[in-house]
């Protein structure tokens, strides 16, 4: 057994050689390696910021209203006098993880329940695929606000809501995934050896469909934070004075007549973690062999 | 064919009846009913009696739902509480709106994603390629709301070339809301456009590489020629129904792009009555924008099997 082994594997990598390979294919693509730093960037800042923090985010100071950027405030002060630079640094620290413990939610329940109705099809898997279409077609952002406005906008609320809501499209794409290998020989035989559902999906199926439902993991993982913003946005997120870039652009956006600075520094902040998981995600479908352009938002 | 069209239909009325099922019982459930969230701290003696009785809280659930499911076939969709209005009312002129600004979209982005994603196929990895698709990444990425306060601080105050916020009443007539809806429908053409350009892009580079196109540059078939009669079809097939997903996306899209423009539509409607709690007008919102998303998706299999002879032979198949 041992040497039939190797002569298949001639050199058999270990996981973390192979995380390594596909970190490094993503990143010698210029988009690959600019998404990959924006993201770092961002996940060492969100971890680091509240040491180098200049001010205190919340303290407010009636006669330091709407100052321009200066050499003692790096991007100016808000309406209410606090430190624009400082509630920027710290402002993608709530978001990064609500939506991180969000998205591995999404493709925990997301594709374990899609791996499972692909296997067992039939009826079960109609009616599952029935009800998940039904929660498709009601507009995200209706369910998230109905559910934030009754239950509250606490992190315990957030996290699971938003879990269920981004994880209903990874359902579709955990089944047709499985569908693709479940026909394979080596499924047919474990049937035949008499495996159980469960020892299939956990040795044959799963190392099968893991790269397309992470992939899709990561793509969701960019949407959640574009929905979480949207609704810091119109108020449904993170409650004042937390700082978070969706409720400054929303506070400073009244005035931005006349301090723009207010404004743009959440914006410069928010757009870039997103397009830097974007472009991350894009590099690691690529990487693992996956085409994502022709996929639409669902 | 007619079979597969007709199991389509019914899927999709299918689909409709768990939704109205899940927003029946999601406002079930959740803490509160109408007249408790509605009136909050005023909740007790007469007036919730009287909320009670007017909404038929009363009865139990199944038959609440089955009435409430009766009127709403019949397009009558009960009371609002805020505006104690008729909740067809309130809606008409909302629906009219967003239907304005969503068909000027439309008519904007479709044509231009086409013209973009074909460019951008065809001359890959060149300079055009580069510059729009770049361009394409920001656009679909960055939030609406972002480039939507973008817009406004750029084009409305900075150049001052166009109102920034839409100040009409709701029932304002279509002629009088043209002006106002220009940077709104700038807002979401971009983003449509973004996405549909790049789905479009990677459709035509699928076909470009396939066997028969090759055999067409063999054969010598001027290039334009074989863009048009060859590439084409067949590359357009496949991006309606990506066309259909992504305007059912922009429903979502839409509420965060009224509110910041202060459009009068059904995505305004929707915050307000939720920071009203309203539930009445909550549910028959459900009940509309999924009416309006699987009909969207209806329409685009209709036209998928219309257009494409391979399909209408599917069921023999499977």
């Amino acid at each position: 057994m041992e040497t039939s082994k190797n002569t298949f594997h001639e050199n058999p990598k270990s996981s973390l050689e192979k995380v390594l390979d596909i970190i490094s294919t993503m990143a010698s693509k210029p988009s690959g390696f600019i998404g990959l730093a924006i993201l770092i960037f961002h996940v060492i800042l969100a971890i680091t910021s509240p040491w180098f923090a200049p001010y205190d985010y919340k303290a407010i100071n009636p006669t330091l209203m709407l100052n321009a950027p200066s050499s003692e405030f790096w991007f100016g002060t808000d309406s209410l006098g606090r430190d624009v630079f400082t509630r920027t640094i710290l402002g993608g620290r709530t978001a990064l993880t609500i939506t991180f413990f969000g998205s591995i939610i999404a493709l925990l329940w997301g594709g374990l329940l899609g791996i499972f109705c692909g296997l067992v099809g039939g009826r079960i898997d109609d009616v599952v695929m029935r009800i998940v279409d039904a929660f498709l077609s009601i507009p995200w952002i209706l369910a998230m606000l109905l559910i934030v406005s009754l239950l509250g906008t606490t992190t315990e609320v957030l996290i699971p809501a938003l879990g269920f809501f981004y994880g209903k499209g990874i359902v579709r794409v955990a089944r047709a995934a499985t569908h693709d290998v479940i026909a394979k020989d080596f499924i047919v035989s474990a049937k035949a050896r008499g495996h159980s559902n469960l020892s299939i999906i956990w040795n044959e199926i799963l190392p099968n469909v893991r790269d397309a439902i992470l992939v899709e993991g990561a793509m969701r993982w960019s949407w959640m934070l574009l929905g979480f913003s949207s609704l810091s946005f119109l108020g449904f997120g993170v409650s004042p004075p937390t700082p978070d870039w969706g409720l400054m652009i929303s506070n400073a956006r009244g005035l931005m007549s006349f301090a723009w600075w207010a404004v743009i520094a959440p914006i410069v902040g928010l757009s870039s973690l997103i397009i830097g998981i974007n472009l991350t995600a894009d590099a690691f479908a690529k990487a693992l062999g996956i085409d994502r352009s022709t996929k639409a938002p669902v | 064919m007619f079979f597969l069209i007709f199991k389509r239909f019914v899927l999709g009325l299918v689909t409709l009846f768990i939704v109205s099922l899940i927003t029946f019982i999601g406002v079930e459930i959740l803490p509160g009913d109408a007249c408790t969230s509605y009136l909050e701290r005023e909740a007790f003696g007469e007036a919730l009696a009287a909320c009670i009785k007017r909404l038929g809280l009363d009865v139990p659930a199944h038959e609440r739902y089955i009435s409430w499911a009766y009127n709403v076939i019949q397009g009558d969709f009960g009371y609002s509480l805020s505006g104690q209005m008729q909740i067809n009312e309130v809606l008409g002129p909302r629906i009219k709106n967003s239907l304005v600004l969503a068909s000027a979209a439309i008519i904007i982005g479709i044509p231009l994603a086409l013209i973009l994603g074909i460019i951008t196929a065809l001359w890959r990895d060149k300079m055009p390629d580069i510059i729009i698709s770049t361009v394409a990444i920001f656009s679909m990425t960055i939030p609406e709301f972002i480039s939507a306060t973008l817009l406004i601080l750029i084009v409305a105050i900075w150049l001052e070339w166009l109102p920034g916020i839409v100040i009409v009443p709701t029932d304002v007539t279509f002629f009088e809301l043209l002006p106002n809806i220009i940077l709104p429908v700038i807002a979401i053409a971009m983003i449509m456009t973004a996405h549909m350009a790049r789905m479009v892009r990677s459709s035509v580079i699928q076909v470009m590489a396939s066997d028969y196109i090759q055999m067409a540059i063999l054969k010598g078939v001027p290039y334009w020629k074989m863009v048009f009669k060859h590439v084409l079809p067949n590359a357009l097939l496949p991006a309606i129904n990506v066309v259909a997903l992504t305007i059912a996306w922009l429903l979502g899209g839409v509420v965060v792009t009224e509110v910041v423009f202060n459009y009068p539509g059904l995505g305004r409607l929707v915050i307000e009555s939720i920071s009203n709690r309203d539930l009445p007008v909550v549910q028959a919102l459900g009940i509309i924008l999924a009416s309006i998303y699987v009909s969207i998706n209806f329409i685009a299999d209709l036209l998928t099997l219309m257009l494409n002879p391979r399909l209408k032979t599917l069921q023999t198949r499977k």
